[in-house]
């Protein structure tokens, strides 16, 4: 997955300005800034759900799962988890296909997966926080892609919750499927993830996270300014 | 017993001709109704109903009281207040409540100026408050050949429409056409409350197809559960409302809507999902 100058606009506005390089097949990355650093738009436009202004985003989109932020689902919807997780079927059997035995085993192996044995006909609306999390991971499960795009996944969620969640990414990561992660916790990101992006508007750094993730590098991603700079002139570094 | 229920409509053709419309109608606008509260649009379709006035004005001044002129003045009306509700919604960013009532205002004054230059206070009642007993052949056709496309409809479009409304960011991200889908869906409205405009007239059209939805909410847990309780609620509705219009002289449209009416409150004290009287009645607790 390659990435070529990329600038994605809110308006005219950029939220990710000139980035370029690649996401290696089969590579685990976390992508770490400061709010409004442009993180949830850059997966989003990798995920083909925001139109890049300038430059090349080469992806093959029809196979990429994408785990948006938790608020834009409708948490009070009458829908039972068994069916939240057989969503992840639409992708093979879209919206007039039946499911075949198959693909109900694979619903009810992914609820089990994520720890929730039991909870095949329970409303979301009765769940936890953290539960519903699992319940949108099972759904990644049986999605099958082999790109996966996270935000902030473990956000909200308990400290034990997080762990089993973080074992799902780490068995993806062994079954040689790209995984990209948007995430807060430094300490996190040191420990399990092998590869960093810093972004903040700007790319400050990409690599390694050892090489990544210097004093350095976290002091000018957080100088990036939030605030809109009001007199702002068209970027002279054409594409 | 068979004097109550039955006789009238074995005496009487017209009462008939208003029970099977009315059935057609409460089989297939109740699911709408459904997918229209839980996407929190309920608000959109009493638009849509009103919507459809200035439509049907301009049918009845060209070609007065003719089902076919004032059907299609009112779809083509529907199509547009569907279209613009739509681009309110996106203009605003969800929050249209504002500009929808607006909207729904300005059509009802346009709708009922326009009627008014031709027409009597007859005609005008006749098409704001509907005439189920006058339903005639033209008019039945309409109210079956709509129920059965819709039902058709939405047994095609049941997994994206609840895909749709469930989780709008998963739809789009799997490339399931969401919008697409809700346009079809929108279109399906619209011919419901065209085909309701018949028997209920433009104020009450969305009665049976909110009302008998909003009830159900409080008897079922899941979108299917909620859609069958809607239906029996919408039928049960019809058959008691045009008995009581019979038996106590009532106007039929408001008698149907009131009887709807009671068994939402009913749904809402005695319902098992959220009622009163379950929030009230503290059995014991289960022990896990």
């Amino acid at each position: 997955m390659i990435l070529r100058d990329v600038t994605l606009l809110h308006g005219r506005r950029p939220a990710v300005h000139h980035l370029s390089g690649d996401f290696a097949a089969g590579s685990l990355t976390a992508v770490i800034g400061p709010n409004g650093a442009g993180k949830s738009t850059l997966l989003r436009a990798i995920a083909g759900l925001h139109p890049a202004q300038e430059g090349r985003l080469s992806v093959a989109r029809e196979r990429i799962a994408l785990l948006p932020q938790a608020a834009a689902t409708d948490r009070q919807f009458p829908i039972s988890c068994l069916e939240v997780v057989q969503l992840g079927h639409w992708g093979r059997a879209g919206a007039f296909r039946a499911l075949g035995p198959a693909e109900r085993r694979a619903a009810h192996d992914a609820l089990a997966a994520v720890g929730l044995e039991g909870f095949e006909r329970r409303p979301v609306g009765s769940l936890s926080v953290g539960q519903f999390q699992r319940v949108l991971f099972a759904r990644l499960l049986v999605q099958d892609a082999p790109v996966i795009l996270l935000d902030e996944p473990f956000n909200a969620v308990d400290a034990r919750t997080a762990a089993d969640l973080l074992a799902l990414v780490r068995r993806w990561h062994g079954e040689g499927r790209t995984v990209i992660a948007v995430l807060h916790d430094l300490d996190l990101v040191r420990a399990q993830f092998p590869r960093t992006l810093i972004l903040a508007r700007e790319p400050i750094a990409w690599g390694p996270t050892a090489e990544v993730l210097t004093a350095e590098n976290r002091l000018k991603a957080r100088m990036m300014s939030e605030a809109w700079d009001a007199d702002a002139e068209a970027c002279g570094l054409a594409a | 017993m068979f004097d109550l229920i039955f006789s009238p409509f074995v005496e009487f053709g017209f009462l008939r001709r208003a029970l099977v419309g009315c059935l057609a109608l409460s089989v297939a606008a109740p699911p709408l109704g459904v997918f229209l509260m839980l996407r929190r649009m309920s608000l959109t379709a009493e638009v849509l109903a009103h919507g459809i006035l200035p439509g049907i004005a301009a049918g009845f001044l060209v070609a007065g009281l003719s089902v076919t002129a004032m059907s299609l003045g009112g779809l083509l009306a529907g199509l547009v207040g569907a279209v613009g509700a739509g681009a309110v919604s996106r203009a605003t960013g969800g929050r249209e409540d504002a500009a929808l009532a607006a909207l729904y205002l300005v059509a009802l004054a346009l709708g009922v100026t326009l009627i008014s230059t031709r027409a009597g206070s007859m005609e005008l009642s006749h098409l704001l408050f509907g005439s189920v007993l006058g339903v005639d052949d033209p008019a039945l056709f309409l109210m079956a050949g709509v129920a059965s496309i819709t039902l058709l409809a939405l047994a095609f479009a049941w997994r994206p429409l609840v895909l749709e409304c469930f989780d709008p960011g998963f739809a789009a991200a799997a490339r399931a056409h969401g919008g697409a889908w809700h346009m079809v869906f929108l279109g399906l409205v619209v011919l419901n409350v065209m085909s309701a405009f018949q028997a209920l007239g433009t104020l009450m059209a969305v009665g049976l197809m909110m009302l008998p939805a909003v009830a159900a909410r409080h008897w079922g847990h899941s979108v299917g559960g909620m859609t069958y309780a809607a239906v029996l609620i919408a039928l049960l509705s019809s058959v008691s409302g045009l008995l009581a219009s019979y038996h106590l002289d009532l106007p039929t449209g408001p008698a149907i809507v009131l009887v709807a009416g009671a068994l939402w409150v009913v749904s809402v004290l005695l319902g098992p999902a959220d009622g009163l009287l379950a929030r009230l009645w503290r059995r014991p607790h289960l022990a896990g």
